[in-house]
């Protein structure tokens, strides 16, 4: 939300989505009379996917967006490489307006600037591995040495040397989506669009993968728009994230403002299971020094333990169980803030009580 | 309605609104565009002519053996010897069996050929077009339901009789599988390996040939099965105006209670089915029923390809 507007790799303003037959006469009805997603269905039989969207996603950045299956997200990653028309809204990537594209330019655009993995992975059976992830290249007539060269690399990448001359249906689940992340990546893409790439593995295999794809995110810094339904994934993962309810996205903002500062009832109810230890910090939790001193009178600090305020919860804890005392929090030698045991359990909780009192 | 007292119980009888003159101004038509039909006429003629022309004049052995290998490439061993034992079955049935099967597979291929040419773009567009479907659906039940008796005489009177209009009827008959069958293919490709597809780049057509060719092709080639065995089922027909070969021989006999002939034709033209049916049907298995192996490296090219191998 604060990002700098020039230094968007992707940015997506105003976009909505209807479908059905008439969904220009709803949208101006929207306009005028700002229906209900109920009313467009009753009075124009219409859908409404995705209602009003913007966001921007920096340059090497994560963008996670997160809601319930049927909330849109799909539809929405679709739109930024016009796999589906806009009913309005614009989609900007690297300054250049997407929606404005020619259809060579937009074919350019897919095959050559953004990678794309999909929840039911959608290699082509027909096609060898090796084939499959070099589909990208061959499409924009690349010569076949160089395809196979690629290919391999982007193999290599996945950890799959070696089953280059395999078809897709003599892999496993997992394998077969290291193949679709392998293929996203072989054109050596700025942009990677992931609509639930994980979704249909089993629980250990999806952490393997989360694994290879956080490896892979560090090493080659890609602007990345990913899409799960799973808030833990989301904040595994993501530098920040977006909820989507009902087509709308309803707040944007880094893991631990989603969860700090949930924006209504709807996202506090979702990440009301979440585990703080590892997402608050120190800064949220801690009373300031100057006032902690008004409220105690003068303190003598030496003895205490000593912290950081970007200190996680979880690193709070190891040092306040070797003592009886009060966490110190210090920034460049100066003594910022006090987190005491209270404190630090209502922060495990995710309850803020004593900051307010 | 003039000259005879209106029956109300039977206004037909009274009612003439002369589609029978009307229809007769066809031939009027065909008779004075001759010049126009004749060229198109002749170049057929020519086609159907070379084709039969090479089928008599490769030696029925020579001949035999190339349909014995193809089957063993497209079916496998026993789909080889199931072919090789029809030929050989075909060939003794009389001494001039074999030339005549040659002449009505001649203008089989001619057909299917054609069924190919016409059906393929028809089928890929009811595939991709629900309106080109749903008005397409309604003439293939037509072409393949109403008797062939019906369109046989304006065929016959718009090019007259012989090989071509014998092909023009059994391309009427036998076409419809073909685009029924290429559209379910393309429709049966999953969507979201095209959107995948799509999404990397891939133009339209790169699409089709790419991606929904390929995997509607198992379906696609179910329907040229079909297409081939109805247009052997029309040939007996297709001699009614002229046109040579086995289904001939039948027609011959019907006429004469010659019970001989009747069984040189009939069984002839079930053994050629069985050959043509075997071929095609090998055809359409899928890249992994053949276990992910490429057609050159199965059957006898597998044998050529794998000596090539050892000896380089
Ligand atoms: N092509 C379409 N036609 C009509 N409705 C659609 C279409 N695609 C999606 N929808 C509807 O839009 C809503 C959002 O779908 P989707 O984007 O797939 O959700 P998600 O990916 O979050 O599960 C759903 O209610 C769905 O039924
Ligand atoms: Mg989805």
């Amino acid at each position: 939300m604060t990002e700098p507007r020039r230094d968007a790799a992707i940015r997506v303003e105003g976009i909505w989505k209807i479908f059905g037959e008439r969904s220009r006469q709803a949208m101006e009805a929207i306009r005028r009379d700002g229906l209900s997603k109920r009313e467009i269905r009753e009075r124009f039989d219409c859908i409404v996917g995705v209602r009003d969207a913007s966001f921007s996603v920096g340059r090497g950045e994560i963008f996670c967006i997160m809601g319930l299956s049927g909330s849109g997200k799909s539809t929405l990653i679709r739109h930024i490489n016009r796999l589906i028309e806009p009913t309005a809204g614009t989609v900007w990537i690297e300054g250049e307006n997407v929606s404005a594209m020619g259809a060579e330019a937009l074919r350019r655009l897919r095959a050559e600037k953004i990678g794309m993995v999909f929840q039911s992975m959608a290699l082509m059976p027909h096609r060898t591995v090796r084939d499959n992830v070099a589909f990208s290249l061959e499409v924009r007539g690349r010569p076949e040495e160089e395809r196979i060269r690629t290919a391999d690399r982007a193999l290599e990448m996945v950890d799959l040397a070696g089953w280059e001359r395999k078809y897709p249906d003599e892999l496993s689940g997992g394998m077969q989506q290291r193949v679709g992340l392998a293929r996203a990546l072989a054109a050596d893409p700025a942009i990677l669009l992931m609509d639930e790439p994980f979704s249909a593995l089993d629980p250990l295999i999806r952490r393997q993968l989360q694994g290879t794809f956080m490896e892979l995110s560090a090493e080659l810094h890609k602007t990345t728009v990913f899409i799960t339904h799973d808030l833990d994934e989301a904040i595994r993962i993501g530098d920040r994230i977006a909820i989507m309810k009902d087509g709308v996205l309803v707040q944007i903002g880094t893991p631990e403002e989603i969860v700090t500062r949930p924006a209504d009832d709807y996202v506090a109810d979702f990440v009301a299971g979440i585990s703080k230890l590892d997402l608050v910090t120190a800064a949220r939790v801690m009373v300031p020094f100057a006032a902690y001193v008004q409220a105690q009178g003068p303190q003598d600090t030496t003895g205490w333990p000593v912290g950081r305020p970007e200190m996680k919860l979880n690193e709070l804890v190891d040092l306040a169980v070797a003592t009886d005392h009060p966490i110190l929090i210090a920034a460049d030698g100066e003594p910022v803030g006090v987190v005491t045991k209270r404190a630090l359990l209502r922060g495990i909780q995710g309850r803020d009580e004593e900051r307010a009192a | 309605m003039a000259d005879k007292a209106f029956d109300w119980l039977n206004p037909f009888a009274s009612v003439n609104l002369g589609i029978a003159t009307w229809a007769d101004g066809i031939k009027q038509w065909a008779i004075s565009n001759r010049e126009l039909i004749q060229p198109v006429k002749q170049f057929f003629e020519t086609v159907i002519v070379a084709i039969e022309r090479a089928l008599q004049a490769t030696p029925p052995l020579v001949m035999l053996a190339i349909l014995v290998l193809i089957a063993w490439q497209t079916a496998g061993r026993r789909g080889a010897i199931a072919v090789g034992t029809c030929l050989v079955v075909l060939g003794l049935l009389a001494p001039e069996a074999w030339g005549l099967a040659m002449t009505t597979l001649a203008i089989v291929i001619a057909a299917v050929i054609l069924c190919v040419a016409i059906g393929l773009p028809l089928g890929i567009l009811a595939g991709k077009n629900d309106r080109f479907e749903a008005a397409i659906r309604p003439v293939l039940d037509t072409m393949q339901t109403i008797p062939a008796f019906v369109y046989l005489v304006p065929v016959v009177m718009m090019i007259g009789i012989g090989n071509v209009s014998g092909v023009i009827v059994t391309i009427i008959f036998a076409l419809p599988p073909l685009i029924r069958l290429t559209s379910l293919g393309i429709r049966g490709v999953n969507p979201s390996v095209v959107e995948a597809a799509r999404a990397f780049g891939a133009s339209p057509g790169q699409i089709l040939r790419k991606v929904e060719l390929p995997l509607a092709m198992p379906t696609i080639l179910a329907g040229l099965n079909q297409t081939i065995m109805l247009s052997l089922s029309m040939v007996v027909i297709a001699s009614m105006i002229s046109v040579k070969g086995l289904g001939n021989e039948v027609l011959r006999a019907m006429g004469r209670l010659d019970a001989g002939k009747a069984i040189v034709g009939g069984l002839g033209i079930v053994m050629l089915a069985i050959v043509l049916d075997r071929i095609t049907q090998g055809l359409g298995r899928s890249g992994r029923d053949r276990g992910h192996r490429h057609w050159w490296e199965t059957g006898p090219a597998g044998l050529v390809t794998a000596l090539f191998k050892k000896t380089t």
